[in-house]
């Protein structure tokens, strides 16, 4: 098996599977056959349906523009695969480069990309999750079921306030349907955004006639004899009545099939290096396993090497490629996945954009616009540098900060700027929660760089 | 070659027909300064895109230097007393202005106000046409390029039919005076536009009283009575606005149109194969943009602060010109960048700039450009050029032939 030999019949005769049938598996797969692989490919999705868009499902499909069943991505090419739709992962056997599936079956690889993605975190009590009129909103399933549910519905509560949860509060309230929305932090979007902006998305919610509660718990769901929602209780002592909850506490990702596999994977992702290759348990690089999309977690050279795993659309597709290409190319002319973070939303008819990582952020400056008109740019600065930059309907001015992410242009920016109001002339705190304090779940965290300040902390979850 | 001939050279007549040389000699200094006016030239489509987002660029003239004064013969336009246009503001105004203007003309309020006059712009197209009969020779800048958009324009606002051919005169001269023919006598050209300039706005001053009072299905009527998020325009917003929609929206469009029959005609197998494929079109108009955009620069722009650019620094306040013509020639962005190609790939062209204050009426444009040409080609039995290059008009930024007469064996039906 010399080294280039081996790639040549790779390409030509190789068996590749992709575990993963949504966007990155896709654009994966077409990226594979567009760069000349002619051998067998396997795509394995564990649901039923070919890949398909979910950004439209928490928008359009919940205000009844488009149905879940047509958001089908568009694909860039017709290839040739062999797909395994509906059967899940649920299992890897490296030494035997085997993927084992639900129904028994199992296929063989010589090159294995993992794009699972990852799950909407589920209400943690099981017996409250089952009740009637309680739902996530991740799968196509869930969009169709949820947006049959919203016909009629007496009043919708959402648990949690990141951007799925509040782009579900936005669609209901187009749907002119009563909408309670129960955040645990001070303010809808923090988690992403830091406190100042969130007040911003707080201000909207409530100017659009969101019955915002912020700094509480849902407590307990409650059903009433035919096992239908009734009401939630909150942790102040009050009470929602509602018919239709949808819980909106984040993702998981979907490691858990490989659990024995000896693959670096865990509920933070599959760690891997800048050219896509996972890593073992050992920390030794695979060659023969990739990973992209949501659930890869790779380094990042912007970001002081941190290992970031990024839940967003365009990083799916790029790492994808990326990941495609160095399957089946030699050392030399694999390229790594640099891709500056970059998400949107649309919410109560605003669009909000950013790139960068805000969450790394420790001060915000808002450099155009004002956040009380809700027409915005934020720059987030991290030891004297630009880090990250959030747009509330000022998506034109984006691409300037990312150049100045990009060269680590100093924060905060020394020149005048149009649309720069007084207010917005002093850098604030950014105002993130404190990420060693766990937000779902109790948890042991690990801080700190160099060895002298390493420490192991557990915190209790918090009521 | 001096620097300071160059600039010269752009603005001179002599080179209007072919500015791309000049505009490749530009490329050479990313950043050309032209000492006497503290003019500085951007040429390179990266540094093009990158200043058209920089938020430290000001549209606003208030923020030159006074040392700034500018190459260009002053360009006047509709500087009379109405206040400013969103063309030469810098956000807020410039946003809140323009999304007012925005929401009788596009998505999201009024998504499909353009596409709904495509059966009125074919019908316009035909008429026009029409009205060659059987002559076998035209100019088509008289006969076709100008009468176009300034109907499109007129059925737009909602000028009433009867009005229309007064509409077109003042639209002429006010465009005329545009495009300085030094030949003329300055003070007399500036009292005739001036006196244009004033009927119009009686005239739009007085239209707009009575779509108060009657509003219709019209931009005009929808300008002056809408009240959104924004509030609603004073009687004097209403009319600038109308005033740059009537100008920007037609001068450019007809350099459009007549460059495009003109690069079609310089490239006859594109011209057969439009005939045959309509949809080609939509591709072609894009190529066209990027190839001889009617456009040529940006001379309005000005820096808020000292800005580095491609290792030079440009002062604060100084006059800033983005030459989108040349980036659309630029090597290092497009493939073999002086080919007419319509099947070019990855077309990201500067033609209808970019960032905030990219073209506002662009998806008009386009389709009146897929339009006239797709029909031109259609119609017109053997066209040919009957002079090459055609006459130009003064102005280097608004440039286009000032005639293109062709010739042809007669018109289909």
């Amino acid at each position: 098996m010399a080294g280039d030999g081996y790639l040549e019949w790779m390409r030509r005769e190789g068996r590749i599977v992709i575990v993963g049938a949504s966007l990155a598996g896709l654009r994966a797969a077409e990226t594979l056959r567009k760069e000349g692989f002619t051998g067998s490919l396997t795509l394995i999705g564990d649901e039923p349906y070919e890949p398909y868009d979910r950004p439209p499902l928490s928008k359009q499909v919940l205000l009844g523009q488009t149905s879940a069943d047509r958001t089908a991505l568009p694909q860039r090419m017709e290839f040739d695969a062999h797909w395994r739709l509906g059967v899940a992962a649920t299992g890897l056997d490296m030494a035997n480069r085997r993927v084992r599936l639900a129904d028994g079956d199992e296929v063989e690889y010589d090159r294995l990309l993992i794009a699972t993605g990852v799950h909407a975190r589920p209400w943690p009590h099981e017996a409250e999750a089952d009740l009637d009129g309680v739902f996530v909103l991740r799968t196509r399933d869930d969009a169709a079921g949820l947006q049959r549910r919203l016909v009629g519905a007496r009043r919708v509560l959402v648990i949690g306030a990141g951007f799925t949860g509040s782009e579900i509060a936005s669609a209901c309230r187009e749907r002119g349907l009563p909408v309670t929305v129960v955040e645990r932090a001070a303010a809808p979007l923090v988690g992403a955004l830091g406190g100042v902006v969130g007040q911003a998305a707080a201000e909207l919610q409530r100017e659009h006639g969101v019955d915002l509660r912020c700094g509480l718990m849902v407590t307990g769901l409650e059903g009433d004899s035919a096992g239908r929602l009734r009401c939630a209780h909150l942790s102040d002592g009050t009470t929602v009545e509602a018919d239709v909850a949808v819980v909106s506490l984040g993702a998981t990702r979907n490691t858990a099939w490989l659990a024995d596999s000896g693959l670096g994977a865990g509920p933070r992702g599959i760690a891997c290096d800048a050219g896509c290759r996972a890593f073992d348990v050992r920390g030794i690089v695979t060659d023969d396993v990739f990973v992209a999309g949501d659930v890869a977690r790779s380094p990042h050279a912007l970001f002081g090497y941190q290992f970031l795993s990024l839940e967003h659309w365009g990083n799916a597709v790029a790492q994808a490629e990326i990941a495609a290409h160095n399957m089946i190319s030699a050392s030399s002319d694999r390229r790594p996945h640099l891709w500056v973070p970059a998400f949107w939303s649309s919410q109560f008819g605003v669009s909000i954009k950013s790139v960068g990582v805000p969450s790394l952020g420790e001060e915000i400056l808002i450099a155009q616009g004002a956040l009380a008109e809700h027409r915005f740019t934020g720059v987030y600065g991290y030891q004297g540098r630009v880090i990250a930059a959030v747009t509330f309907d000022q998506t034109k001015w984006l691409e300037f900060y990312q150049r100045q992410i990009e060269t680590a242009a100093p924060f905060p920016p020394p020149f005048p700027t149009v649309d720069r109001r007084p207010e917005g002339l002093r850098p604030v705190p950014a105002d993130f929660p404190d990420p060693s304090l766990p937000t779902h779940a109790p948890s042991v965290t690990l801080s700190g760089y160099s060895p002298t300040d390493r420490r192991i902390t557990f915190t209790p979850v918090r009521a | 070659m001096t620097q300071a001939t160059l600039l010269g050279q752009i603005l001179d007549h002599a080179n209007r027909a072919d500015p791309y040389p000049l505009y490749a000699e530009l490329r050479k200094t990313p950043v050309y300064r032209e000492e006497d006016t503290n003019t500085y030239v951007v040429s390179n489509y990266w540094e093009i895109k990158g200043l058209l987002h920089d938020p430290r660029i000001s549209s606003d003239a208030r923020n030159l230097s006074p040392r700034a004064a500018g190459a260009l013969p002053d360009q006047e336009e509709e500087e009379s007393a109405l206040p400013p246009t969103f063309l030469k503001l810098d956000p807020p105004e410039h946003d809140r202005l323009r999304r007012m203007t925005m929401r009788p003309f596009g998505p999201p309020e009024t998504p499909r106000r353009v596409h709904n006059m495509r059966g009125e712009l074919s019908k316009i197209v035909s008429d026009l046409i029409d009205d060659f009969g059987d002559r076998e020779q035209i100019d088509l800048v008289d006969n076709f390029s100008y009468p176009f958009p300034v109907t499109v324009i007129c059925r737009l606002l909602g000028i009433p039919r009867e009005d229309e051919a007064r509409f077109h005169t003042w639209a002429d001269t006010i465009a005329a005076s545009l495009d300085p023919d030094p030949s003329e006598d300055p003070t007399e050209r500036r009292r005739i536009a001036q006196t244009a300039r004033t009927d119009l706005g009686v005239y739009l001053a007085g239209l707009i009283d009575e779509r108060r009072k009657a509003p219709g299905d019209d931009m005009l009527s929808a300008l002056a009575t809408e009240h959104g998020p924004d509030g609603q325009m004073s009687q004097m917003e209403v009319l600038s606005t109308a005033a740059l929609l009537l100008i920007a929206g037609h001068e450019t469009t007809v350099n459009l149109i007549t460059n495009g029959m003109l690069t079609l005609l310089r490239n006859p197998d594109v011209l057969k194969r439009l005939r045959a494929e309509p949809q080609l079109a939509v591709p072609l108009v894009e190529e066209l943009l990027r190839f001889e955009p009617p456009v040529q620069l940006l001379p309005q722009r000005t820096t808020l602060a000292d800005i580095e650019v491609a290792g030079t620094t440009i002062p604060k306040g100084a006059s800033l010109w983005l030459v989108l013509a040349s980036g659309n020639r630029d090597p290092q962005r497009f493939l073999d960048p002086d080919r007419f190609d319509p099947d070019r790939k990855d077309n990201q062209h500067l033609g209808l700039g970019s960032g905030i204050h990219n073209c506002f009426g662009a998806p008009l444009a386009r389709l009146e450009a897929q339009i006239a040409l797709t029909e031109l080609a259609r119609r017109l039995d053997n066209p040919r050029l009957l002079e090459d290059p055609p006459p130009y008009r003064q102005n280097a930024v608004l440039r286009g032939p000032r005639h293109l007469n062709i010739a042809f064996d007669g018109c289909r039906p």
